[in-house]
């Protein structure tokens, strides 16, 4: 199915959850926040919280800042 | 050597869950390479350090995360929400740096620097946006260091609205011009901290932006803040790790000064060396 991962578009297996997904992207084990259509989803939900086609999500990181 | 360290921790800053050691808070941008940062950081002698909230782009060219630049058990993080237009953008980023800091057990989860900005070229608070946001941010139960312009009425709306500290610009965010309007500034402190003005000696006031030379972050101290966040003074200068040296001393010996109690401002000169006793002609006598 496809998703928009962080402005682009993403082809992902069917019904995968965000722990797949950041588990994927080699990041399960970094400190992030995942947000599906604009709603935060905490860490402690991400094994439970399947992925639709079409979901927005956002992953954000820490940067650099003032 | 000892009574210098004992009058720091003294005057150490307590906002919220935080215990601020150093009075200078200091920015993580806009530096060159990472190593760079981390050396300026260790000789800024922050305990707290600003960090912005982006899309996953966890590595640099060279496969590396400013994560793996910062230890995060000598440093308190202090999230902020630059880049945020308005107010619902800012509650959002507010929370993702939130749940971020929690997943890092960092005591910065609790606490956020609310910036809400007017637009892209002068960078400028809005003061709606940022009053909304500070109320949201409060009921939502986080520690908000709000960053807003230099005006103090605004200043009061902010601290009435339940910001942990209110920190007024200097001057316009990576300007340099330091401290545009000291009377301003002044004021605020007066407003927020005098007990005869309405306002509480420990309230924080913290100036934020604008800083470019040492004497920027002395003259605000002086002046009687609390403490000086800055970025761009350091992260720009031609030597970040010597600049950040010299914020650090230049916080501490504005601080000192602003404690020990200046000699009042007068018209005429007094001497420093006796009348009594002079050998000299002096005019007019």
């Amino acid at each position: 199915m496809e998703i928009t991962l962080n402005g682009t578009t993403h082809e992902i297996d069917d019904g995968a959850t965000i722990a797949n997904l950041l588990l994927q992207r080699d990041l399960a084990a970094t400190p992030c926040a995942v947000e599906v259509n604009r709603q935060l989803v905490p860490k402690a939900k991400h094994e439970q919280h399947h992925l639709a086609s079409g979901d927005a999500v956002e992953i954000v990181t820490l940067v650099g800042g003032g | 050597m000892s009574t210098t360290t004992n009058t720091m921790q003294a005057s150490d800053l307590v906002i919220g869950p935080v215990t601020i050691t150093n009075r200078l808070i200091v920015g993580t941008g806009k530096y060159g390479d990472y190593e760079t940062m981390q050396r300026a950081l260790d000789a800024s002698g922050a305990n707290v350090i600003t960090v912005a909230v982006r899309r996953e782009r966890l590595i640099d060219e060279q496969g590396r995360s400013i994560l793996d630049f910062i230890d995060t058990d000598r440093y308190t993080i202090l999230p902020n929400t630059a880049g945020c237009f308005n107010c619902e953008d800012a509650v959002r980023i507010a929370h993702l740096g939130r749940e971020i800091l929690s997943q890092m057990n960092n005591p910065g989860a609790g606490w956020v620097k609310l910036e809400v900005l007017g637009d892209r070229t002068t960078l400028l608070p809005d003061p709606v946006g940022t009053l909304e946001a500070c109320r949201q941010l409060v009921d939502d139960g986080f520690t908000v260091m709000c960053y807003s312009s230099d005006d103090p009425i605004m200043a009061c709306r902010l601290r009435d609205a339940g910001a942990a500290s209110v920190m007024p610009a200097g001057s316009p965010i990576g300007s340099g011009r330091g401290i545009a309007n000291p009377a301003a500034i002044a004021i605020i402190l007066q407003l927020l901290k005098d007990p005869d003005h309405g306002g509480a000696p420990h309230y924080p006031v913290i100036v934020d932006a604008g800083v470019g030379a040492p004497s920027d972050v002395t003259a605000a101290m002086e002046l009687g803040a609390d403490g000086v966040l800055l970025n761009t003074g350091i992260a720009h200068a031609k030597d970040p790790v010597k600049m950040a040296h010299a914020m650090r001393h230049a916080c501490e010996a504005g601080r000192l000064g602003a404690t020990a109690g200046r000699i009042a401002k007068k018209l005429y000169a007094t001497a420093s060396s006796p009348w009594e006793g002079v050998i000299t002609t002096i005019p007019g006598e």
